[in-house]
């Protein structure tokens, strides 16, 4: 079954020469892995992208919350193509995956209800006077790294192994359901047999941990985490997807998306602190990755660099069984190299008694 | 047909997201709603295909069309290629055009949703900023984030060369020709009409629950914290 759903989820993912579009989520959560991915890109795999600072957000947590209408975030989104051919670009890549769903879901609406496209080219001339064409290519960030996955393992500096065992780390792959949920042929792989994550920690020396609720949502449902009133639901669904991969004793967790990577960070913190749950091998928690981080690591870059110091969950842990040199006392400087104190503690880094998984079974 | 079902149907997602529903429940059974709410997309796709205007007009002014997370997780698993996601979203911007949402606890969380988001898109440019992510309001966001928070501009700008400024970078200040088009944007294509209907339909619902001043901070608090614990 794999093999010939695979060939129907193939994707076509350009070379070079790309348009950029940043992320609400990615830019507050993980400014260091958008810088990240440009880098790598530009220094190590020495491609082209536009680093646009007229592009607005693609308004998508405000669609997805149902406060802005389909045809504003539609002209939106024609407005951020716009740009694109005015900087004479006609592959977009964007840093987001709510944004990667709008943008697949939009060109799939304009296909199939042409009078939706037409409408959106009549309101983006009368309110900016632009028009636009079509990309010739939508990738998420991540197909872009996975693309080049193998040159990146070529220059690999660090692998997906244990130095202590020689074994490849164990590693579970959250993809994020708008990546390929909504529209299973824009992602690689698809929504049954999703691989782009899975490809570049294979490329990189890792093993994939299969467990029942890989697919499960990470549990931000929108308006169910941005309403505090409604953020059970969203802790709920977290902790669904930390009990049910915690079994397999994961080493570390990369997920697609910034939202996903940011709410399995943050509330393992919360159950840590409410309930004194931890879910991590060690007693603490387990640390949440962004592909360009578990990029960054593989190519050598400085965690501290990276910006993994804004993470809750300490990765330490995982730089150490990584063999990663790193300067502690460097964690919490500034901009300009100087000391800012540095944050309170906390149980999900302290490591507590009552533990998932226990390491003396 | 019922008068509230043609509304929905001008809306492209009834029309990509609902053919006709066999009632299997595959959407139920993978719905990270239905595990933690008493919520059935199921039922609700059933209920819209029934086409009864009472029956639709209940949907529109209860708590159970603002249970959904929109993951669409049901997407890709329908037999028959529905989208009880999609028929989501045009319930809500149907409950929203025509005041309806204001009826529900869940419901009135729009304007909260309005006021957080949405504003922040016509004021930055972006969904959310470091800055509106207050740990008093936040307090899951953990010690990290407080310490991000009260260090911004030198933890941002490790990363960043213009963090709120004009520039290249993560976090930049918009331009104002780009502000600009943007809230023409929402004025020509509907966006600007959405948040007025959700201010005054929210603000006349206030004054009837005893909000002397409407649907000021006040009210939007409320309707961000309040959680009767009525939905499980």
């Amino acid at each position: 079954m794999r093999g010939n759903n695979w060939k129907d989820y193939q994707k076509q993912i350009a070379d070079d020469h790309y348009y950029y579009a940043r992320s609400c989520i990615r830019q507050n959560f993980f400014p260091g892995s958008e810088k990240a991915f440009l880098d790598i890109m530009h220094n190590d795999l020495g491609k082209e992208f536009l680093d646009d600072p007229r592009h607005s957000s693609c308004t998508g947590i405000g669609y997805h919350s149902d406060v802005v209408p389909l045809e504003t975030t539609m002209t939106v989104v024609a407005r951020q193509f716009a740009l694109m051919n005015e900087a004479g670009y006609e592959n977009f890549t964007t840093s987001c995956i709510t944004s990667f769903g709008i943008y697949t879901e939009i060109l799939s609406t304009w296909n199939e209800f042409p009078e939706t496209e037409e409408r959106t080219r009549e309101n983006l001339y009368k309110a900016t006077g632009r028009e636009f064409a079509k990309p010739r290519s939508i990738a998420h960030t991540s197909d872009v790294m996975y693309h080049f996955r193998d040159e990146i393992a070529a220059k690999a500096k660090h692998r997906l192994i244990n130095v202590s065992t020689g074994e490849p780390l164990r590693v579970v792959e959250h993809i994020g359901c708008h990546y390929a949920k909504i529209f299973p042929k824009a992602g690689v792989g698809g929504s049954e047999f999703p691989y782009v994550l899975a490809g570049m920690i294979e490329s990189w020396g890792g093993e994939c941990i299969d467990y029942p609720e890989r697919r499960h949502c990470c549990g931000f449902g929108f308006r169910n985490y941005l309403v505090q009133a409604n953020r059970g639901y969203s802790i709920a669904n977290s902790q669904k997807k930390l009990e049910s991969m915690a079994p397999y004793k994961p080493d570390f967790i990369v997920a697609n998306c910034p939202g996903c990577t940011m709410f399995l960070d943050k509330w393992q913190y919360a159950i840590a602190e409410m309930e004194g749950t931890t879910y991590g091998q060690n007693g603490q928690g387990i640390p949440v990755l962004t592909y360009e981080e578990m990029a960054g690591l593989v190519l050598g870059y400085d965690p501290w660099e990276l910006g993994m110091q804004m993470h809750q969950v300490n990765v330490e842990p995982l730089l150490d069984k990584m063999g990663i040199e790193y300067d502690p006392s460097a964690k919490y400087l500034g901009r300009n190299g100087r000391y800012i104190g540095q944050p309170e503690s906390s149980v999900v880094n302290a490591g507590c008694s009552k533990t998932v998984y226990d390491i003396r079974e | 047909m019922g008068k509230y079902f043609d509304m929905l149907m001008e809306d492209v997602r009834m029309k990509e997201g609902l053919h006709a529903c066999m009632n299997c429940g595959i959407c139920t059974g993978v719905c990270p709603a239905a595990e933690f709410y008493d919520y059935d997309p199921r039922q609700i796709v059933c209920a819209v295909q029934t086409r009864d205007d009472e029956t639709i007009e209940r949907l529109l002014k209860s708590d159970t069309i603002w249970y959904c997370g929109e993951c669409m997780s049901c997407r890709p698993r329908c037999p028959r290629g529905n989208a009880p996601g999609y028929v989501i979203q045009a319930l809500r911007t149907l409950s929203q055009r025509l005041g309806f949402f204001v009826e529900s606890e869940k419901g009135r969380q729009q304007l909260a949703l309005k006021r957080t988001v949405g504003d922040n898109i016509l004021k930055t440019g972006y969904c959310i900023v470091p800055k509106v992510i207050t740990p008093e309001l936040h307090p899951e966001q953990g010690t990290v984030w407080r310490w991000i928070y009260d260090h911004d501009e030198e933890v941002f700008g490790k990363f960043s060369p213009c963090y709120r400024k004009e520039g290249q970078g993560a976090l930049r200040k918009m331009d104002s020709q780009s502000m600009d088009e943007l809230h023409r944007i929402f004025e020509v294509s509907g966006g600007k009409k959405m948040f007025d209907t959700i201010e005054k339909f929210s603000d006349a619902k206030a004054r009837e629950m005893g909000y002397p001043n409407g649907a000021d901070d006040e009210y939007m608090m409320d309707v961000f914290t309040t959680n009767s614990n009525n939905h499980y």
